[in-house]
């Protein structure tokens, strides 16, 4: 199967990420499962016109194309003219490129929460009106209908992340080559389900601290961030604590909280990112599927009942005190 | 050849949208228009934000350089509230710092410039096999050994900042995770397989000889790894006269120290050192889709010209030092530093210039990191105590991989009331000014080559790709 790329309204740290990819690298990964780039911005040896010739023939469909990869916003503004991001050389906008190409494409793919929802380009005032390519924000319809479907018939498939794991892409890829990608298999956000259908909260080195809310009240700080420091590790979908990312690596691993970056409109929301907001003392956001009133009544008791191992570490920058060891048998 | 006009875009390799507008005459470039065609408004989305946010977003600015993002956002912040970091937490900032630079270099080199020189239209050059069996787009085999070295080597990243990129590790007052000894030993070990793969593949030979290198001679007689196949197709194809700049350097200094950056802070202009000032930077309108006068950054606005009118030609504005374009990137940092390499190359300032200040500051910057993680001691505190800035003015200077990097902040009563950013593709590559003098990039294209046939010239696009410019950063 054949890939083309295109980057609009984003970083390009979802590329730069997909470039982490291990066990095999990106290319060989990619190499091995027959698919191949018809052009990639970062990757790629044709420059110029060259390219403009493979768009156009992709346009006129005198280029058959499997996979249309977006990674990045698509910026209507100014006015709805797209302007914002003339596709160099074309002397058109890359709204008008995507609209025109998506149809053509076998299966689209939205690389990144800003090339799914709008993301972190449309933040704040939204300065160059930023969609995602076929949502805006958590609403259906952004630079393609909502109705749109690619050839496969299916809808654009939301790799969604800011940025994406490496493995998030290379796996969807992997299930497009294999014929293996269903409309069942996406979520309500038309995510891939196999990372959206985890939490973030899932094997996260903080769960013990998490189930005595033995909190953090500073970064940098072990104990668990959602009471104070506005992690949603527990309502965020992804399996950023079962996988890894970089090695080792993950947000709250590292000491600081899940921001959502998975989810539509994650860069408002409505607080600062490392504050959670409470009412009357409490979080408002709760775990995912958890009753209310059985969520206080846990919480309340498991506070009460943290052991002090828990709750000195919680507010320590290192493990201060061990687990105790069980005594040798006489 | 009669004078023509050459629209060359899609640009790829250059992270980023690009687009360059060619006016030739006699097979050469006369003048060059260069647009950064994606404006995305960073600066106003800030506006009113919580001055914290300002971490989380910032970094989204360019995937390549999120962590410097990180890092002069926290610097901007920690001067706004009168923060001081652990200095502890300092050091790992600017580990993590350097590593994303190191990655990026190395990303630079072995994805986006060399594989140019696997083109067909060097078939039949003494070197061209060689550089299709290492070099190839998607193929070579210095890009497999690459991408997986560089993957390993941000390890590093994935244990002291969680991810890669956009990491929220970096705060004014210090690094979120205090790393363990074991964390510190394990980290060793990757530099240390970092070190063998440029040892193994780039340089072919022990890092320390590049670094002891102090002239051209020197230099045109290192004869090992990846680097003397580079220097042997720029000796065959004069590469060190191709897009020759004005030899005018701007560095802010790399990675604070309590002693001082450990990458000197200074400019390089008319052939000697000078101070840097950062009073005299200004940012000119003129030829950029962008409304308002020339001011210095910190009373900057972004308001865009929404009808794109002329003269302008670009989303990207022109900073100015002095009333001075400056180039900014490896080789300036190495100039100002006072590396006697670079120093003998300031003069020539052209694709071979560029590119061997790249590999030069690969060779030092892999013994800074070293340093830099034996000097951690883990029982230290890696973050002070602090509390987000309410009212004040900061700028935050560091250097990204591409060069100077700033953010100037004003908050008041906790808020972002203005939040300016000049990256260093913003320098390089900057349009025109009042005076109508030209940017870096647009100057050094002047003469370039363009051979019959030809609309995207392979001249311009080793020019170009010699800057390692980040248009996301550019406009941002």
């Amino acid at each position: 199967m054949n890939i083309l790329w295109l980057q609009s309204g984003g970083c390009g740290g979802c590329t730069m990420s997909l470039l982490c990819a291990e066990d095999p690298n990106v290319l060989a990964l990619l190499a091995g499962a027959g698919l191949d780039f018809l052009w990639h911005p970062t990757l790629s040896e044709a420059t110029g016109a060259p390219v403009r010739t493979l768009l156009e023939e992709i346009r006129e469909g005198r280029q058959a194309l499997d996979i249309l990869c977006v990674e990045g916003s698509i910026l209507r503004g100014p006015n709805g003219t797209g302007r914002f991001h003339m596709l160099a050389g074309t002397g058109r906008s890359m709204l008008d490129w995507v609209r025109d190409l998506a149809p053509r494409a076998g299966h689209v793919v939205a690389v990144g929460t800003c090339a799914t929802y709008g993301g972190v380009t449309s933040a704040g005032e939204n300065p160059a009106d930023a969609v995602g390519v076929q949502y805006d924000g958590a609403h259906p319809g952004g630079a393609l209908a909502a109705d749109f479907r690619s050839r496969s018939g299916l809808p654009v498939i939301n790799v969604a992340g800011c940025p994406t794991h490496p493995d998030w892409v290379t796996e969807t890829l992997l299930m497009l080559a294999a014929d293996e990608m269903h409309e069942e298999m996406l979520d309500g956000y038309g995510r891939p389900r196999f990372y959206a259908d985890h939490l973030v909260h899932h094997a996260c080195p903080k769960n013990e601290f998490y189930e005595y809310k033995a909190s953090a009240t500073h970064l940098s700080e072990m104990g668990c961030m959602m009471e104070h420091l506005g992690c949603v590790g527990t309502q965020a979908v992804g399996d950023c604590n079962i996988r890894s990312w970089n090695g080792e690596g993950s947000c709250t691993r590292a000491g600081y909280p899940c921001i959502n970056c998975t989810a539509p409109e994650f860069e408002e929301p409505g607080h600062g990112f490392a504050e959670t907001p409470k009412f009357a003392g409490i979080p408002v956001g709760l775990p995912s599927d958890m009753p209310k009133a059985w969520f206080m009544a846990l919480a309340s008791l498991s506070k009460a009942a943290t052991p002090p191992r828990i709750a000195r570490n919680a507010v320590a920058d290192r493990i201060t005190v061990p687990p105790s060891l069980k005594k040798p048998k006489p | 050849m009669s004078d023509t006009q050459l629209l060359v875009g899609p640009f790829n390799r250059v992270e980023g949208d690009l687009e360059i507008r060619l006016d030739v005459a006699e097979g050469r470039v006369r003048a060059a228009y260069v647009n950064s065609p994606l404006f995305r408004g960073f600066e106003r989305m800030l506006l009113g934000k919580g001055a914290m946010d300002a971490l989380t977003i910032t970094p989204r600015i360019c995937g390549i350089c999120s962590i410097s993002q990180s890092a002069a956002a926290a610097q901007a912040l920690a001067q706004a509230g009168g923060i001081v970091p652990a200095p502890e937490g300092e050091m790992v900032a600017a580990l993590l710092h350097a590593v994303e630079n190191q990655a990026d270099h190395m990303t630079h080199f072995n994805l986006f410039f060399m594989p140019d020189f696997a083109r067909a239209t060097y078939g039949g050059r003494r070197w061209h096999e060689r550089a299709v069996a290492r070099f190839t787009a998607m193929q070579g085999s210095a890009l497999h050994g690459a991408l997986e070295a560089r993957a390993r080597l941000l390890h590093i990243v994935g244990m002291l900042g969680g991810k890669w990129p956009h990491t929220l590790a970096i705060q004014p007052g210090g690094v979120t995770r205090a790393p363990s000894l074991r964390d510190k030993l394990r980290m060793q070990a990757s530099l240390r397989a970092f070190r063998t793969y440029l040892e193994a593949e780039m340089f072919g030979a022990p890092l320390e000889a590049f670094v002891a290198l102090e002239s051209v001679a020197a230099l045109e007689a290192w004869d090992t790894g990846d680097v003397a196949l580079f220097l042997e197709i720029a000796a065959d194809l004069d590469l060190a006269a191709m897009g020759r700049g004005a030899g005018r350097y701007l560095s802010y200094g790399a990675y604070p120290t309590a002693g001082g950056p450990v990458f000197a802070r200074g400019i390089w202009a008319e052939g000697a050192p000078g101070a840097f000032d950062p009073a005299l930077i200004a940012e000119d309108l003129s030829h950029a889709w962008m409304l308002g006068e020339a001011v210095h950054p910190q009373a900057g606005e972004t308001v865009p010209d929404e009808a794109m009118r002329d003269p302008g030609y670009s989303w990207c504005k022109a900073p100015r030092l002095g009333g001075l374009g400056y180039e900014t990137g490896a080789l300036a940092r190495q100039v100002v530093d006072g590396h006697p390499l670079a120093r003998a190359l300031a003069g020539e300032g052209g694709v071979r210039a560029r590119i061997v200040g790249r590999l030069l500051e690969i060779a030092r910057t892999q013994r800074v990191m070293e340093a830099m993680l034996a000097g951690i001691d883990p029982a230290a505190r890696f973050m002070a105590d602090w509390t987000p800035p309410r009212d004040g003015v900061g700028a935050g200077l560091v250097e990204a991989a591409r060069g100077a990097l700033g953010h100037w902040c004003r908050i008041e009563k906790g808020r972002i009331a203005s939040w300016q950013i000049i990256a260093p593709t913003t320098w390089n590559f900057s349009p025109r000014d009042a005076g109508g003098v030209p940017g870096p990039l647009e100057a050094a294209l002047v003469g370039a080559e363009v051979q019959p046939g030809e609309d995207t010239p392979i001249a311009v696009q080793h020019i170009v790709r010699s800057f390692d410019p980040c248009m996301v950063c550019t406009v941002h």
